[in-house]
């Protein structure tokens, strides 16, 4: 199962009622890779990381991670969906941060990044905690160990969510515009830590439009819209050369 | 005609404490005490089961809610205490069936399909997002629920619950009906015998009285306290009730 690419996504579709969210979306990310994924709002980019890890279960197509598919097992060449034990089992293995952070408001930072371990792991109390606070230092939380998500500002919180989802020794990250919720002087922070992340080896799938980010740490940049990747490319070939008018619409609305 | 009142304090004073009124004060508590704790357990239970995405679960549930909120609580203990024996027909469960058990098990059963609607608000008042962090860190629906989601929504829970023991601490004293000796009961069985019907139902209300009072003192006091500042103070509070729930014992 290490061989091949990190994630592979065949012929993905999503639908919420009558609205075709994904359209067809096959996609492939190598071990290693920092993919950034830009869009539109509505072109279905949160809905393919939830698809990721299972939070939202496809209508047809395949996702494949490390080798195994996500969420289903084949049975006679059809799929059939995991049942629940094994559906987190995998999804145990995908790390997610998201938009808003989602901290457990009644755990205290270091409660939040042991609660899996501990849950889910059965890893012992001292244990994790000891792991907790060494991943809570290395997001530069040393200080807020015992801080309540309340009492934190909004960059400390992302950093910590970063620190929660790491604890479960991930192969695979995804981050739904993990800055957007964050005042401009908080981004920097969070981004750092996503940097330092990258420099270690980590598969990442980055929602974001820090296009600084995205060309400094990224290997490749895909473009969304309505449903279907319009365009690939290096984060240079995409955003300083692109080749779709969907995609030069975008950028110069963005950028 | 001369307007005479007659209503002898002595009395009230010397029933106050007299030893079967001491014995049905007793008993309130105690059912009502019981019944409550039953009715939030089938509260937990029958709120899971409303929320569940089995629809089997989601109609039993919603069935119970709506017979048992439907239908008044008096109706409901006598069915069970008159009208189950007579359909069972069994000599051992009629004797089994004292007033005090039918009591608990009417009241608990009732309390049940409100705790139920109370539970299911505070579980829904739990933003999504906590249940899709906690499923994207590997834990399982039953996991996420009972780690990340319940003790959130307590806070919610808390306050009416808290209203719910007062109704169920006066509510008891329908129980008075099939016989069973609680505070009411035990008024009734005086004033019965020496027809100071005043004295005596001014005794049980001093008690009844009391025992709402000094809870709703106790409650005013844990909701300012999980109510206080929104953050440490109401977390520590907080975290130690989920202590207390064994939420947090080792691994
Ligand atoms: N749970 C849902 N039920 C119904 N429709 C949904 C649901 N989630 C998303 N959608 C719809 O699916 C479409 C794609 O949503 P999605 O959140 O994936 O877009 P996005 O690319 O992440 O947009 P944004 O940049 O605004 O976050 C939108 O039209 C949205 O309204
Ligand atoms: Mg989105």
């Amino acid at each position: 199962m290490n061989e091949g690419p990190m994630v592979r996504v065949i012929d993905a579709h999503k639908r919420y009622g009558r609205l075709e969210v994904l359209r067809g979306v096959s996609l492939d990310v190598q071990r290693g890779e920092v993919v950034v994924l830009l869009g539109p709002s509505g072109s279905g980019k949160t809905t393919l990381l939830r698809c990721l890890n299972h939070l939202e279960p496809l209508n047809s197509g395949r996702i494949y991670v490390d080798g195994e598919l996500v969420g289903y097992r084949e049975r006679n060449g059809r799929l059939v969906e995991d049942r629940e034990p094994e559906i987190a089992r995998k999804r145990a293995a995908i790390g997610m941060v998201f938009q808003r952070f989602n901290l457990f408001p009644h755990l205290t930072a270091l409660g939040n990044v042991t609660a899996a371990p501990v849950r889910v792991k059965k890893m012992p109390r001292k244990e994790a905690e000891e792991m907790g606070r060494r991943l809570l230092e290395k997001v530069g939380l040393a200080a807020k160990v015992d801080g309540y998500p309340s009492q934190l500002s909004g960059g400390q919180q992302q950093r910590v969510a970063i620190a929660r989802a790491l604890a479960m020794e991930p192969k695979l990250m995804l981050f739904d515009e993990p800055t957007s919720a964050l005042d401009p002087e908080l981004v920097g922070e969070v981004l750092d830590v996503m940097k330092a992340l990258a420099k270690d080896g980590m598969t990442m799938i980055v929602v974001t439009h820090e296009m600084g980010f995205a060309r400094e740490v990224a290997s490749r940049a895909v473009f969304m819209d309505e449903g279907v990747i319009v365009e690939e490319g290096t984060p240079a070939q995409l955003l300083q050369d692109p080749q779709q008018e969907r995609t030069k619409a975008f950028l110069s609305r963005i950028l | 005609m001369p307007l005479a009142i007659e209503f002898d304090f002595g009395a009230v004073q010397h029933f106050l404490f007299n030893a079967q009124i001491r014995h049905g004060a007793w008993v309130t508590i105690q059912v009502a005490v019981i019944a409550q704790a039953l009715g939030i357990l089938l509260g937990g239970v029958f709120a899971l089961m409303r929320i569940s995405r089995n629809p089997v679960a989601r109609f039993v549930a919603g069935l119970y809610v709506w017979f048992f909120r439907g239908t008044p609580a008096l109706l409901q203990l006598f069915i069970l205490y008159f009208g189950l024996p007579q359909l069972i027909n069994n000599q051992t469960f009629t004797n089994e069936l004292t007033a005090y058990r039918a009591a608990i098990l009417a009241f608990a059963v009732n309390e049940g399909s409100y705790m139920t609607e109370i539970v299911r608000a505070g579980i829904l008042s739990v933003e999504s997002g906590q249940m899709d962090a906690a499923k994207s860190l590997g834990m399982t629906q039953l996991q996420a629920m009972r780690h990340i989601v319940l003790p959130q929504a307590l806070r919610v829970v808390v306050p009416p619950t808290g209203n719910e023991f007062i109704a169920m601490l006066k509510n008891t004293s329908l129980a008075s009906t099939i016989g069973l000796i609680e505070l009411l009961g035990a008024s009734r069985l005086i004033y019965s015998v020496n027809f100071k019907f005043m004295e005596l139902l001014a005794t049980a209300a001093i008690w009844y009285l009391a025992f709402t009072t000094a809870f709703s003192i106790l409650q005013a006091e844990l909701e300012r306290v999980l109510a206080a500042g929104e953050r440490e103070r109401a977390q520590t509070l907080f975290s130690r009730m989920i202590d207390l729930m064994g939420g947090r014992r080792g691994t």
